[in-house]
């Protein structure tokens, strides 16, 4: 059976909606929540290069690799900003993270 | 033919699977080697696609320093993760409806879209024939000569995040003797004292 562009874009959804269901799952452990984050990134980027594959047009892998290096980024920002945290407050729970609500 | 097949069903249900797991798994080091599993797969999916760059990039970025971050957070901070996991059956049921929700849509827009056939006069980089051009020259050509703005931002959005990290986790500790540079090279003459020692006796 041949592979087309249907199977990769249902891949890349089904991640997708793993991803969001993560979130809702583990709506107290930040960690968890950053790493669903990364999977819908993820599912995006096999979105944007099924296509480029299919279309044959290589800027698709032009976005990924933009995606990539944010996703790289935003991970290591956060992770920081999650040690910096859990330092001065000696938890990561996300109810805890309230002292700036208003 | 078959074996790209049997490939591409081997690396979509094991990437998953982990990423299943990911999200449901109890302890948060595990969630964190399934993400490199579920990465791995990406990559190999990315290789059947003809992204090679992309596919190295995945596994170098992703398995070599993103995931080890985590694993490197996960590990390095004391947190009761029992305590974190409650609520995790309450909200189970509203996590599955959204997910339902949105696999219900994806799908609707996945069998009623379709790709416009005259959208093949419109592309902006044509990927050249594989056999002509490798996927990392032709990637190089397009991004170092039409892309380089982007490429150049991106390298500058790698910037101010390893700065960002540095100065949000960098904690200047009291008490630690440190060399003072600045000090030693001020330092004159006159700190410098030249004693005449007899032979035969100390100072």
């Amino acid at each position: 059976m041949e592979i087309g562009l249907g199977h990769y874009l249902t891949v890349a959804a089904i991640l997708f909606t793993l991803g969001v269901f993560g979130i809702f799952l583990n709506r107290k452990n930040v960690i968890i929540i950053l790493m669903a984050v990364e999977l819908l990134l993820l599912s995006v980027n096999i979105n944007l290069v099924a296509f480029s594959h299919f279309l044959g047009d290589l800027v698709g892998q032009v976005f990924t690799f933009i995606i990539l290096t944010v996703a790289a980024a935003e991970a290591a920002i956060g992770l920081a900003i999650l040690v910096v945290y859990f330092r001065n407050r000696g938890s990561i729970a996300v109810e805890d993270i309230n002292v700036m609500k208003g | 033919m078959i074996v790209q097949t049997i490939a591409f069903y081997l690396f979509a249900v094991v990437a998953v699977l982990s990423a299943t797991l990911v999200v449901a798994n109890r302890n948060p080091v595990y969630s964190v080697l399934f993400l490199i599993l579920t990465f791995f797969n990406a990559a190999g999916l990315f290789v059947l696609l003809g992204a090679e760059l992309l596919a190295m990039m995945l596994v170098v970025v992703y398995v070599g320093a993103v995931a080890v971050l985590f694993l490197f957070v996960v590990m390095m901070l004391d947190i009761n993760f029992v305590e974190l996991r409650q609520g995790f059956v309450r909200y189970l049921p509203i996590g599955l409806l959204v997910g339902l929700v949105l696999v219900a849509e994806l799908v609707l827009v996945l069998g009623s879209g379709a790709i416009v056939p005259q959208l093949g006069q419109h592309i902006a980089s044509p990927t050249p024939p594989l056999d002509q051009v490798g996927n990392v020259q032709a990637l190089g050509e397009i991004l170092y000569t039409k892309y380089f703005y982007l490429f150049q931002a991106a390298g500058f959005v790698l910037l101010v995040a390893m700065i960002g990290a540095i100065v949000l986790t960098h904690r200047e500790r009291e008490g630690v003797k440190r060399q003072k540079i600045a000090a030693q090279v001020a330092r004159g003459r006159e700190s410098v004292e030249v004693v005449k020692v007899p032979t035969g006796s100390g100072v």
